[in-house]
């Protein structure tokens, strides 16, 4: 069975998508009055890249497609610009997004596999993704599947980035030669409890990765197009692994997040703030 | 109904157990203990960060890094110091188990974990953030002391007397709001190791720990209208249980309920069935979670999609009789 990537969206449309999934992150959080909305929206580009920037090679109407790529949340609380992105794409409807985190709702607090469709592991333990993302390109190769199908894509977090199985699953793909593994970091530079570098220093993170074998590129997280580019360098690139870091702003898009990202890891904004937040997402990041 | 020196208390301002933790840890370090506390990114929703706030030096965090956290702490307890590690119930012990088996337990170091958010109360994060096993790891380790309080004036007092011995402790606390129903009184009730009685009577006896001996209490109130006398046991430890008191109560009244926000395998009514089925057999009911994971949800809801209500503690307690 063949099927292809959805067709890649020019630069002015994937702007547009941002907005769209950035809308819904803030309207979900808001009707959950919970949920983490500032590490999902310093990753909507990085989102709206891999999946309309003709990056990801998926189906929607074939979400088990066996050749497809895996794109893998590691940083499993970020689910509201997963839902947000997976309905856009066509998934599941965008009807469904109010219902997120109440009882009995496929929309969980944090990713489950398959819950929706599009959603390919469990998580909200952090640490864990790039282990099973390495497990996942690790059986690709034992199927023999062609170079330029079933990449894994993982997004992680830079505070994630404090788990050790995260230093040990990079230290395996590189031994392993895995090319077909593609890693984003969403470099916004908080925390749980505050700034990184206040909370544990992550820093020189790219040489980290190097220094474990990997291919390194650096980019602006919120210019779409680069974040586009990149990926796509990364998909084609077939000597080694490949991390994408994304400098990015906890919060982006709505100004009272971005000022105190502290604040808004994990809670919903109330009717007003809802209001100027969807006021700010129309006018675009400036 | 005859009451341990219990008397109706109107509304006591709610409050959840794990706000106990922070001013424990103040008050510990006020009084010349010499304690160090460690968090792992959770410090505003543990409390420990208040200790931070007035004792900077004796606080650490290290980030998401609940391994780390754990050896860190066995080896500042190696050194002397009583230390106290926080974090929430599904990734200590869940995170860094064989970090705790070998270096805490096996060392015996003198380590308090303080394990929040435990249980499906922890409510929309959903099943990730839901521990409903830690209490089956943690008594599976030999000289753990394992305890669960049932309001923010217990778990102070647990918190607190942790600091008096030398031991490895677990205690698990919990996100809502809860009322309080030790409220006035002073001298501390918490025993290590011993059951508090606070209904005595005879037809049947509810064994709680946690969110789940308040709704025990009621429902021994409405079980009290039908005639029916209650007697409830406030098990905040697991471990060491007070069989002696398990015991007394299956002799003097014959069927046992226990009632817990853990699955029904590896916590308080695994326990408790244990020592009914070594020293003194009756009939026993549980309800608690059913051996399977939670969901998103506010907590209230979960409470009832999952059974834990003052209703399915009556009808286990009817259940439990009939079988007598
Ligand atoms: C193993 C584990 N420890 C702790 C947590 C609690 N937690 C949830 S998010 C978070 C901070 C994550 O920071 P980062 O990866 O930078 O995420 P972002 O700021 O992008 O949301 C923590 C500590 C967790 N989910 N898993």
């Amino acid at each position: 069975m063949t099927s292809s990537p959805l067709p890649a969206i020019d630069t002015d449309a994937l702007v547009d998508v941002c907005k769209r999934i950035r809308r819904h992150i803030v309207e979900m959080t808001h009707a959950a009055q919970s949920g983490h909305p500032g590490g999902s929206l310093s990753a909507t580009e990085i989102f709206a890249a891999l999946y309309f920037g003709g990056v990801v090679r998926h189906d929607p109407s074939n979400p088990q497609w066996v050749q497809r790529d895996r794109v893998i949340l590691s940083k499993g609380h970020a689910t509201p610009v997963v839902y947000a992105t997976l309905a856009e794409a066509g998934y599941f409807s965008t009807e469904l997004i109010p219902s997120f985190r109440s009882l009995g709702t496929e929309l969980q607090g944090h990713v489950v596999r398959n819950k929706p469709a599009g959603v390919e592991m469990s998580g909200g333990a952090l640490g864990m993704g790039l282990s099973f993302a390495v497990g996942v390109a690790l059986g690709h190769n034992l199927d023999d599947l062609p170079e330029d199908e079933g990449h894994v894509f993982v997004v992680v977090g830079d505070g994630e980035l404090n788990e050790g199985q995260n230093w040990e699953a990079i230290m395996s793909a590189s031994h392993f030669g895995l090319h077909r593994i593609t890693a984003i970091v969403d470099r916004n530079h908080f925390q749980n409890d505050g700034p990184g570098d206040e909370i544990m220093r992550i820093d020189p993170v790219g040489d980290k990765w190097a220094a474990f074998g990997w291919s390194v590129q650096h980019v602006d997280g919120h210019d779409v197009e680069a974040v586009r580019d990149a990926l796509l360098t990364a998909r084609a690139c077939t000597d080694a692994p490949q991390v994408v870091i994304c400098e990015t702003v906890k919060g982006r898009g709505v100004s009272f997040m971005a000022e105190n990202p502290a604040g808004w890891h994990g809670k919903g904004p109330s009717d007003e703030q809802l209001a100027q937040a969807l006021r700010e997402i129309d006018g675009g990041l400036t | 109904m005859s009451s341990n020196g219990w008397a109706a208390i109107p509304e006591p301002p709610p409050a959840a157990t794990r706000e106990a933790y922070g001013p424990a840890l103040v008050k510990l370090a006020e009084a010349g203990h010499d304690i160090v506390a460690l968090d792992a990114d959770l410090s505003a929703s543990t409390g420990g960060n208040k200790l931070a706030a007035s004792f900077p030096e004796r606080w650490f965090t290290v980030g998401a890094a609940e391994q780390n956290m754990i050896s860190i702490a066995a080896g500042l307890a190696s050194t002397g110091k009583t230390v106290y590690a926080a974090s929430f119930a599904v990734f200590m012990p869940g995170h860094c188990f064989d970090q705790i088996r070998v270096q805490i337990a096996q060392q015996r170091m003198n380590v308090k974990l303080i394990a929040s958010h435990g249980g499906i109360s922890v409510g929309e994060d959903g099943a990730s953030a839901q521990a409903i096993e830690d209490l089956a790891l943690m008594t599976s380790l030999p000289g753990m002391n394992v305890v669960v309080p049932s309001d923010a004036v217990e778990a102070d007092w647990a918190i607190r007397r942790a600091a008096e011995d030398d031991e490895p402790w677990y205690i698990r606390l919990g996100r809502p709001k809860l009322p309080i129903i030790h409220l006035g009184v002073d001298e501390p009730r918490f025993e290590l190791g011993r059951a508090e009685v606070i209904y005595l009577e005879d037809h049947v006896t509810l064994i709680a720990c946690g969110l789940m001996v308040e709704p025990t209490m009621r429902a021994a109130e409405s079980l009290a209208q039908e005639g029916i006398g209650a007697r409830v046991l406030n098990m905040a430890t697991i471990k060491p249980l007070d069989e002696a008191e398990v015991i007394r109560a299956a002799e003097e009244t014959g069927a046992i309920v226990c009632a817990e926000e853990h699955n029904v395998i590896g916590g308080l009514g695994a326990a408790v069935a244990r020592t009914l089925a070594l020293h003194c057999p009756v009939p026993m009911e549980q309800v608690g979670i059913n051996d399977t994971f939670g969901q998103s949800g506010p907590w209230q809801a979960l409470l009832n999609e999952y059974g834990l209500t003052s209703e399915s503690v009556v009808e286990a307690a009817k259940r439990a009789i009939a079988r007598k």
